[in-house]
């Protein structure tokens, strides 16, 4: 029981300054158990033991033949990401409601809202949300709340998971058609399939009838090549490429940014720019008449936290790549992924179905992607994600090396 | 010069922004080349973004230099209430970057992923066995977000079973925020039970909220309450709430109070959240990532959302809504906070049962001793009942000098430890909600008395005014919060 100080000494002093013979009295009339069915205290050696047993039965992307994404990506984190989020000052701090000790946190927090307005093109960002589907759902949602609406209508290929939990946020609110019923259009960019679009056109079609436009990026690099959403009034999605490893699919990190006029309906924490008694420059939480624990059932949303620490990691990941950087890294995903596209190309009986693709792109085979994904798997192959009979959605980044593309070509050349 | 030579002194920092430090001319990683062949998305490439750029021994120092200027568990006592800031092992951190842990996603086929899979069965049986709700999802991401969660599925039960009339949930004032901010997201309607007198939830006052109970879809209480005590009728409520077809929810925040001592089932509830980032230590990590897993009854299983994680004979998988189309749905991308479910199990089996129960014992004694300890220097609301896991204190003692909850608070930061969660609950007023967790010794626990002690008695004294200024020691002085709101800048100008 290494985490617990309390001496025997220590229980038996306190309870007698209190007056009372045992803990057992504090629990007096409550329904006390002592019957779980659970194994008892253990060292760190056999924890360290068991749980390493457990992660060396799964296959990890660093074993290479990975070309997995669809909104969750395989990228380098430089090591002094990890060094920074694991000190104890930002690992181990709470929400910053006490700014005088927390201007750390507040700092990054701020830094982190510029890098993401300045990156999607918007006024403001928040402090993040938990994920991009929930952020997806949650500008869905303030979209409803500044047009007084209860549609939207999905423009284009959006990932499953974020349409899914935009249904359960909102169940009923999907329109097939774009009219005065429709608080939002939806357009994700890259979609779906990898494939950049135009959601520009939805610009003068959402005026005409008043609804918001929301640009939907589920992969945040693609924003060091692609033009940002500047004419849209919410851009959401998810940032987990940078700086944080996709760990079974979280803790992952949404963004959100809208325009400055829209700010007080926007959800999640922000900080802001202030002065102490000092007047020393200082940070704080702020606007925080939107949230929950001041406005109760009239918030802008019930959310309390967002995800701190990987808000952190994503900025010491950008300040580490910087504007040239970040714009390589984007460049060279998407130099990655036309090698893929170029070599897979040449393949009988295969066929890139994407013009146009960031670092994702869809392939079509003739035989079914089910016979051909369980033969590359007797290989140890993670060629993708099935899209149906024939369709298989594959991902390069960074982490794709020559020699993973050509040992997928080999291995398809044997079974399409 | 005199900007340059700048306000940092010895080892307190002024750091600037990114932006305003001298610009490298390159990037601070070096990546492979570039080979420059023609763009394929259909665009030209990105102008300016406006981005920052340093090499890495600046970009190390930056945030190594603001990290100087938090708080945190690490550094000292940080007694805030309904926040459980308890230590947190590095050995969770360590298990949880292992390459099998760290590097898969969340789409790979179920059979390169086994290890992960069994590790969240695993988590659903301990959080079921600890709270007796065996029907488990780990996929909510943060307390608010269990909430939701619970409270859907509870919506779904009753839309499934011809109940849809049922919009009411009964909620009792001293309720945390998200409960109410919840129920309204879920197009409930809120009825507030009044506790003030007593702190808790009492039958009388439960049967006036439920009325006939035809419209009321359930309740939902924090256990112990934000009082810090243990709401002693509610399971009497709990029968009357379910012979009137509502459902219970208890708001899992205070369940390090229970831990391996009481299962929530045994006092009538029927859903549960539990927050891994309280209870079961995940670093709180200035504010998130949280894990908020939900737990249900029998009833209630069939209507949760996915994924959770069965058992098959082929081995473990994660349900869709084709497999259990009863659930209402997805809430969250993927599987849920999987990181943080490495750290908590980590740190279940680290603790075992044993160690859980002594954890919350050690948590409910050392909530017990503050409160003998302070009862005489400061107004206890409910002063002459002993408390769960947190102690509640106000300033009316104070306050009659000029010496507020705030001013308090700020004193324990001048001291050299975090403050108490202040003016919550908002039923008491000047509420100090005092929980010192399982963590802190005895010699932390007698220090805190003692500047507590010592505030009381400068007060006493007449010797007040320094209250106000407090802290000076830290890196900032009061904030003026006001122009922050007024005037939002909300990012950098640079």
């Amino acid at each position: 029981m290494r985490y617990l100080p309390l001496t025997k000494a220590d229980r038996t002093e306190m309870l007698k300054s209190i007056g009372v013979s045992s803990v057992d009295d504090f629990y007096q009339g409550l329904p006390v158990s002592s019957d779980f069915d659970l194994p008892d205290h253990q060292g760190e050696i056999e924890v360290e033991r068991f749980m390493t047993a457990l992660a060396a039965q799964n296959r990890t992307a660093a074993e290479g033949k990975f070309f997995l994404g669809a909104g969750t990506y395989y990228h380098h984190i430089p090591a002094s990401v990890d060094y920074i989020i694991q000190r104890s000052e930002f690992l181990t701090s709470y929400t910053p409601y006490q700014p005088e000790i927390a201007q750390g946190t507040l700092q990054v927090i701020f830094e982190y809202q510029s890098l993401i307005a300045s990156l999607t093109g918007q006024d403001v960002a928040n402090a993040s949300l938990y994920d991009g589907a929930t952020a997806c759902a949650e500008a869905a949602l303030m979209a409803m709340r500044l047009t007084g609406r209860d549609k939207v209508y999905v423009a284009n290929a959006l990932h499953p998971h974020y349409r899914e939990v935009l249904s359960s946020y909102a169940a009923g609110a999907f329109s097939d058609v774009l009219d005065e019923s429709v608080a939002a259009v939806i357009v994700q960019s890259p979609d779906f399939t990898g494939a950049p679009y135009a959601y520009e056109d939805f610009r003068a079609q959402c005026d005409a009838v008043g609804a918001k436009l929301i640009v939907v990026v589920a992969e945040i690099v693609s924003l060091g090549l692609l033009e940002p959403p500047r004419l849209a009034d919410i851009v959401c999605g998810e940032a987990q490429s940078l700086g944080i490893p996709m760990s079974y699919g979280g803790p992952h990190l949404g963004f959100f940014a809208t325009r400055q006029d829209y700010v007080r309906q926007m959800p999640g924490r922000l900080v802001g720019e202030t002065v102490d008694a000092d007047g020393k420059r200082s940070f704080v939480l702020t606007l925080s008449t939107r949230e929950q624990h001041i406005r109760r059932e009239k918030a802008t949303s019930n959310i309390c936290t967002n995800q701190g620490l990987c808000a952190l990691a994503f900025t010491v990941h950008a300040a580490l790549l910087g504007e040239d950087g970040f714009k390589h890294l984007a460049r060279l995903n998407h130099e990655r992924a036309c090698a893929l596209a170029d070599k897979l190309a040449t393949l009988p009986r295969v066929r890139i179905e994407n013009a146009a693709f960031f670092n994702e792109f869809v392939v079509v085979f003739e035989k079914p992607v089910k016979d051909i994904v369980m033969a590359l798997a007797h290989d140890n192959f993670i060629p993708g994600l099935r899209l149906d009979e024939y369709r298989l959605l594959v991902a390069a980044t960074e982490m794709t090396t020559d020699d993973d593309i050509s040992a997928l070509y080999n291995a398809l050349k044997e079974v399409v | 010069m005199e900007h340059l030579i700048g306000e940092s002194r010895a080892l307190s920092y002024e750091e600037p922004l990114l932006w305003e430090h001298a610009q490298s001319d390159a990037s601070g990683v070096d990546l492979p080349d570039i080979a420059g062949t023609a763009l394929r998305t259909g665009q030209v490439a990105r102008g300016r973004i406006g981005w920052p750029q340093l090499k890495e021994p600046q970009v190390v120092r930056h945030f190594v230099r603001l990290s100087t200027l938090n708080f945190s568990i690490d550094h000292g006592f940080f007694p805030l209430g309904s926040c459980t800031m308890k230590h947190n092992p590095r050995l969770n951190e360590k298990v949880a970057r292992l390459a099998g842990f760290a590097l898969i996603h969340p789409l790979q086929p179920a059979c390169t992923v086994s290890g992960a899979l069994e590790l969240m069965f695993y988590l659903q049986t301990w959080l079921g066995e600890l709270t007796g709700l065996r029907g488990v999802c780990l996929s909510p991401a943060a307390g608010a977000h269990g909430e939701l969660a619970g409270l859907m599925t509870i919506k779904r039960a009753h839309e499934m079973n011809g109940q849809s009339h049922r919009k009411v949930i009964l909620c009792p004032d001293s309720a945390h925020g998200t409960n109410p901010a919840t129920a309204a997201m879920c197009g409930y309607e809120l009825k507030v039970i009044p506790t003030k007198e007593t702190g808790c939830v009492t039958v009388d006052a439960f049967k006036e909220a439920l009325g006939d109970g035809r419209d009321v879809a359930g309740m939902m209480v924090t256990n112990p309450n934000t009082c810090g005590l243990f709401e002693t009728e509610i399971a009497e409520c709990a029968k009357l709430l379910h012979a009137a077809g509502g459902y219970f929810y208890c708001d899992g925040a205070n369940f390090n109070a229970l831990v391996g001592n009481v299962r929530p089932a045994d006092f009538g509830v029927d859903v549960m959240h539990i927050n891994l980032h309280k209870t079961f230590s995940t670093p709180h990590g200035g504010g998130g990532p949280g894990s908020g897993p939900i737990c249900v009854a029998e009833s209630l299983r069939a209507y949760l959302p996915v994924p959770c994680v069965v058992k098959t004979e082929a081995g473990y998988k994660l349900e869709t809504v084709d497999d259990r189309p009863t659930s209402f749905g997805r809430l969250k991308g993927f599987n849920g906070q999987f990181g943080m479910f490495v750290r908590a199990l980590t740190y279940m089996l680290s603790h075992g049962k044993d160690g859980l129960r002594q954890v919350s014992r050690d948590a409910v004694l050392s909530a017990n001793y503050i409160l003998s300890q302070l009862r005489g220097d400061f107004h206890a609301p409910f002063g002459d009942k002993t408390c769960m896991h947190e102690a509640l204190l106000t300033d009316k003692l104070q306050k009659e000098s000029g010496v507020t909850t705030l001013d308090i608070a700020k004193t324990l930061i001048e001291y050299g430890m975090h403050p108490m969660t202040v003016y919550f609950p908002l039923v008491v007023n000047g509420a100090m909600l005092i929980e010192p967790t399982e963590t802190e010794s005895k010699e932390a626990l007698d220090r805190f008395v003692a500047v507590m002690k010592m505030v009381a008695e400068d007060v006493r004294r007449g010797d007040a005014e320094k209250f106000h200024s407090y802290p000076v020691s830290a890196p900032r002085r009061r904030l003026d919060e006001v122009r922050a709101a007024r005037q939002p800048v909300l990012r950098c100008s640079c």
